[in-house]
């Protein structure tokens, strides 16, 4: 049941990736996507405004748009990354984020030289998109050939990525090269509304795959082999992770770039590994974690005029290490009185039958 | 993506109702594990070589032998975890590697597989052996009821909202078997399950399982330790790449197949039991 309903939904997956590049925006369902993200976008402007008008933060000064989008971006940012990387970092895969970023630079890189020869004139985030993607399945299927995530493969694909994406670069000299830092290391002012509808979009995919199959996901990354016996395809479900991993590496590369962007996945969920008890508080207090560095970043970012993508991240360890700082404490003083272990009771092990009388 | 979700809960719904009603009729003649001629190794060296068993509902099995023998891969095969080289693994009469009604198995590891540093409650690792039943929808009261009953019936309700990584050995592998519980399965196995559990409790869960089997729920465990296979099994099947004896207990006490199986190490554990 759980592989056909995954393939289809992986399917649906694929597809809106694939229309959004096929048609680049103009014909059909793509504009109408488009058009709809569009107007979300001004609404957004609209709320920005009124929040100008009463606190009068000069950072949401409606003559800057820009930050608007950045801080949008960074709300979105701020729910998916922690999200998906909970799942990944009680996987041990918290690496996987950094590979996946640097073969997005190669997706990058190919869009610009796309661009540049043959005008076609497609976002260089939707290029990356889908050559992270296609990375993120290549390290699965290598896993899944050779049985387990090895680090050496995963650093072999991150290499390969930035190498591709360093020699396109150089060899279309003139002109291109200026634009690569703002992918290297994010930059709030050139969010383009085009830029923030693509986020947009990865977002809505990706938390709705989530809320979807997070009983799943939950399954497969506690306990693979259990997982499976129950039936849930782990192969698929691990290849819907990645993808989404690649996307929201994709997404967040705009404010952090590549080279901080994995930060965001670890970050925030080592800190609210340290503070949270049960899974679902742990989910929680990531993505408050995440959403409070990411504001405090871009406003100490805005007003100290340093690039965002360093301080959110620097803002990040510093709410890490005051969580490590709660969590001793807490461990320290909190701990209740043991309560006392019940013995198992053999009689009332009607339970397992699923006869349901009682 | 809404309405998908709404479609799969429905339909996973109605699949359960079926065989629930089903059960009654089919666990009475269906064979729950057929293995015929089964051949299976990681390398060119089989690890399992020729091994042809069948479990029928009602049974409490146990696998023996020493380590290495290819007890857990033997596990792995029955539940369709690895496929075979050669010869047929069948699960409730499907094939094991496609076998995907993974609400009628229940499965209880080695503890060493899932200690892990993950914020998790005992509810919430219990709660997942409702996963199969509920699929993409969430739980419903019922389930949480049986999810309750679950971790009572291990003792561990004390514990229900204790992260798991705080727990002693004893009382997490206590939780790992409620999730089984809760799974409601036809088939229970248990890999091992007793190490690293306080000596009082293990008896405890041996009379567990006893009434779980004797409720009519399949009992297939792999041991090490056969002092409680012996007292607690009524069939055993002892392995060492090949079967070396499948039959009751008591004729498995008499036999010298514990001998041949495990060579000089037989007699050291025979005088440890006795």
């Amino acid at each position: 049941m759980s592989a056909g309903v995954a393939a289809t939904l992986m399917a649906s997956v694929l597809a809106t990736v694939d229309l959004s590049l096929v048609l680049p925006l103009q014909s059909g369902l793509g504009d109408l996507v488009f058009g709809v993200l569009l107007w979300f976008l001004e609404q957004w402007y609209w709320l920005m405004d009124w929040v100008y008008y009463f606190t009068g933060l000069e950072m949401l000064n409606p003559r800057y748009r820009f930050m608007h989008r950045a801080i949008l971006v960074g709300l979105c940012v701020g729910v998916m990354a922690p999200l998906i990387g909970t799942f990944l970092v009680h996987r041990q895969l918290a690496l996987i984020g950094d590979a996946l970023a640097h073969t997005a630079f190669a997706g990058v890189a190919v869009g610009l030289f796309l661009n540049a020869v043959i005008d076609l004139g497609v976002s260089p985030y939707l290029t990356a998109v889908v050559v992270a993607m296609i990375a993120a399945l290549f390290i699965e299927l290598i896993s899944e050939v050779t049985d387990a995530y090895n680090d050496v493969s995963m650093a072999i694909v991150l290499s390969t990525g930035f190498a591709l994406g360093t020699t396109l670069i150089s060899l279309n000299a003139g002109g291109l090269a200026v634009g690569v830092n703002q992918f290297l290391f994010g930059n709030l002012s050139t969010v383009s509304p085009q830029s923030a509808a693509i986020l947009l979009a990865l977002f809505a995919v990706i938390v709705g795959t989530v809320a979807v199959t997070r009983n799943q996901l939950l399954y497969v990354t506690f306990d693979e082999t259990a997982a499976a016996v129950s039936g849930i395809s782990v192969n698929w479900y691990n290849r819907v992770m990645v993808m989404l991993t690649a996307m929201v590496v994709v997404g967040a590369m705009q404010i952090m770039g590549v080279i901080l962007v994995a930060a965001m996945l670890v970050v925030p969920v080592a800190g609210a590994t340290q503070v949270s008890r049960s899974f679902s508080e742990s989910l929680v207090v990531s993505v408050v974690l995440a959403e409070l560095a990411v504001l405090l970043g871009i406003a100490v970012a805005y007003y100290g005029g340093a690039t965002a993508g360093g301080v959110i991240v620097l803002v990040a360890v510093g709410i890490y290490i005051c969580a490590v700082a709660l969590g001793k404490v807490q461990s320290a003083r909190g701990e209740q009185a043991t309560p006392d272990m019940g013995s198992i009771e053999a009689d009332s092990a009607d339970v397992g039958t699923g006869t349901g009388d009682d | 993506m809404s309405t998908q979700d709404a479609d799969s809960g429905s339909a996973a719904g109605t699949d359960e109702q079926t065989t629930t009603a089903m059960d009654s009729d089919a666990t009475a003649n269906e064979t729950v594990i057929d293995i015929s001629d089964l051949t299976f190794g990681y390398t060119a060296t089989p690890v399992v070589e020729d091994v042809s068993l069948t479990i029928d509902p009602g049974e409490y099995v146990a696998i023996v032998g020493p380590n290495g023998s290819g007890k857990s891969t033997l596990m792995q095969l029955m539940l369709g975890l690895l496929e075979p080289d050669t010869g047929t693994a069948h699960l409730f009469g499907e094939r094991a590697d496609r076998f995907d009604d993974g609400e009628r198995v229940g499965y209880v590891a080695q503890q060493a597989s899932a200690a892990k540093e993950m914020p998790i409650t005992v509810r919430e690792v219990v709660k997942m052996g409702r996963f199969p039943h509920v699929g993409f929808g969430r739980l419903s009261s019922e389930d949480w009821a049986i999810v309750d009953d679950a971790l009572a019936t291990v003792g561990m309700s004390a514990f229900a909202d204790r992260r798991v990584t705080q727990l002693s050995g004893g009382q997490r592998q206590r939780a790992f078997i409620a999730r089984a519980l809760a799974s409601e399965a036809d088939l229970l196995v248990l890999d091992e399950p007793t190490v690293g559990v306080d000596a009082e409790s293990v008896d405890a869960f041996y009379d567990l399982l006893a009434a779980l089997n004797a409720e009519g729920i399949t009992v297939l465990l792999i041991e090490h330790d056969l002092g409680a296979v012996v007292e607690h099994a009524d069939r055993v099947v002892c392995l060492n790449r090949e079967v070396y004896f499948d039959g009751p207990t008591d004729e498995f006490v008499e036999s010298d197949a514990l001998a041949r199986a495990f060579g000089t190490e037989a007699r050291f554990l025979t005088g440890v039991d006795g």
